[in-house]
């Protein structure tokens, strides 16, 4: 079988720590496969660049199976690149042109520091997380089927919800910086199940108030993480945070 | 309390409440204007009411209130979002991701208020400090604010058309605002989910052409058919 390859330029954001001044270098590739994914292509990249004596290029990946939620990068303007529900280890070759330029930078989030290059802190989440993100009571074994009821509606849109794999992708591609997409899932995925449910308005109001803490922005519902979102993630998550979080202030 | 005025939510609530409150407005304005259609007794009669029935000479200060809440609180927002950012991308793309519009309600939202600067002082201010002159309509004596209306999209030669393009793109601008302030602003109040959503969108969408289609008939009505 033939093998189709393609010439690329790169232009990547290069920095050397948080503290310093970074910039774009630029870099050419041949006879990159289209089958191979976007981190495989830079796996390439810095085995040039090791080979060159050159400093190779930090960037966060993990499971590169789409799940870990690691891999980042912002790729010719969007998070994750040009495919809708991937992430960047799901991102293939063949979505770009031969000859094209692509630009790559990192998640550009005041709240999700620069650590090297491509790399940014996301302890932001964790922090969110920290706040409320959890069942505090201890729900035991598994319980026995049908022993606890939960309407099937109820049980998938928790599941979807669940499948927020925190990657931050709706924050960086939010033109506020707005964290809504992913605490709504997190609040969500508990607050429609009978375990998470209990804690559901001290959750919304701790959670809220650690992600404006942090300094992400303000949701003005334009729908830009929901459409990058690698999950699916839905906008109607983020109008039952609203509901959860006013409901939890007018019950005190 | 005020922890829940300063949080994100609450300060979008605010903008939310406070723009809905606009969109009512904005059509009981509507209403009132589209006498101007009936002739000129009609619309004094329909201004004389609104200058001076009580409940709108009490809801003329709210309304201000409300203006300035959605003003105010917009730029709190807006600012910490900017800075939410502080370096930018070197290159975005966000065609697909989401609308021209839901990205730039602040510049539409800052060009309306200029709009609504200039048509005060065509406006009201005239009719609250301003020489107008009266007519009787029915027996009573009341100012001829139609007079005051076909004036400006009429008298001065190419100044009524200049006049009337700028009030026709004051309205375009208003209606692509409102294109995303009312499905956004029940999304904040948390009254929405994916079946609302494309409901709300859709009663937003007709709301916004009638209130910028609305509007524009009237320069259209005085500089073409009156």
């Amino acid at each position: 079988m033939a093998h189709k390859t393609i010439n690329i330029k790169l232009r990547v954001w290069r920095q050397k720590d948080a503290k310093s001044k970074g910039g774009f270098e630029n870099y050419e590739l041949e006879n990159i496969s289209v089958d191979s994914s976007f981190l495989e292509m830079i796996d390439v990249l810095n085995e040039k660049l090791v080979s060159e004596n050159k400093e190779p290029v930090a960037y966060d990946h993990d499971c590169r199976e789409g799940i870990c939620g690691m891999c980042s990068l912002f790729i010719n303007g969007r998070a994750h690149g040009p495919d809708s529900l991937v992430t960047t280890c799901q991102l293939h070759m063949r979505k770009f042109s031969d000859g094209e330029t692509i630009t790559i930078e990192p998640w550009r989030v005041g709240s999700f520091p620069i650590i090297k290059d491509l790399m940014v802190d996301r302890t932001a989440y964790e922090k969110i997380m920290q706040a409320g993100g959890f069942v505090s009571v201890s729900t035991g074994g598994v319980p026995d089927a049908n022993s606890v009821t939960i309407p099937k509606a109820d049980a998938d849109e928790a599941m979807d919800a669940a499948a927020c794999i925190g990657c931050g992708a709706c924050v960086a591609t939010c033109k506020n910086s707005s964290a809504m997409l992913f605490v709504a899932a997190k609040v969500s995925q508990l607050a429609l199940l009978p375990q998470g449910k209990v804690e559901a308005s001290r959750r919304a109001k701790n959670m809220v108030a650690k992600m404006d803490e942090l300094g992400f922005g303000n949701c003005s519902n334009t729908g830009a993480c929901e459409m990058e979102c690698p999950k699916g993630i839905s906008l109607a998550h983020i109008a039952r945070l609203n509901r959860e979080f006013l409901a939890a202030n007018i019950r005190g | 309390m005020s922890n829940f005025i300063n949080s994100s939510i609450g300060k979008k609530l605010i903008m939310s409440i406070s723009g809905l409150f606009l969109i009512v407005f904005l059509l009981v304005h509507l209403t009132a204007n589209l006498f101007l259609l009936g002739g000129s007794d009609a619309f004094n009669l329909s201004a004389h009411f609104m200058g001076t029935n009580p409940v709108i000479q009490i809801m003329q200060p709210v309304l201000a209130l409300g203006f300035l809440f959605h003003i105010v609180y917009s730029l709190i927002v807006q600012f910490k979002n900017w800075a939410s950012r502080p370096v930018k991308y070197a290159k975005v793309n966000q065609k697909e991701a989401s609308t021209w519009v839901s990205r730039n309600m602040i510049w539409l939202g800052i060009f309306v208020l200029a709009f609504l600067t200039l048509h005060i002082l065509n406006f009201y201010w005239k009719l609250q400090f301003g020489e107008i002159g009266t007519v009787v309509v029915n027996g009573e004596k009341m100012e001829n604010a139609y007079a005051l209306v076909a004036g400006l999209f009429t008298e001065g030669g190419t100044l009524a058309y200049i006049y009337s393009g700028i009030y026709i793109i004051g309205f375009i601008a208003l209606g692509l605002h409102l294109h995303h302030a009312l499905w956004s602003s029940f999304q904040t109040i948390g009254w929405s989910n994916i079946k609302w959503r494309k409901i709300l969108t859709v009663i937003g969408d007709i709301y916004a052409i009638l209130i910028a289609v609305g509007f524009s008939i009237i320069p259209i009505y005085f500089l073409f058919i009156r």
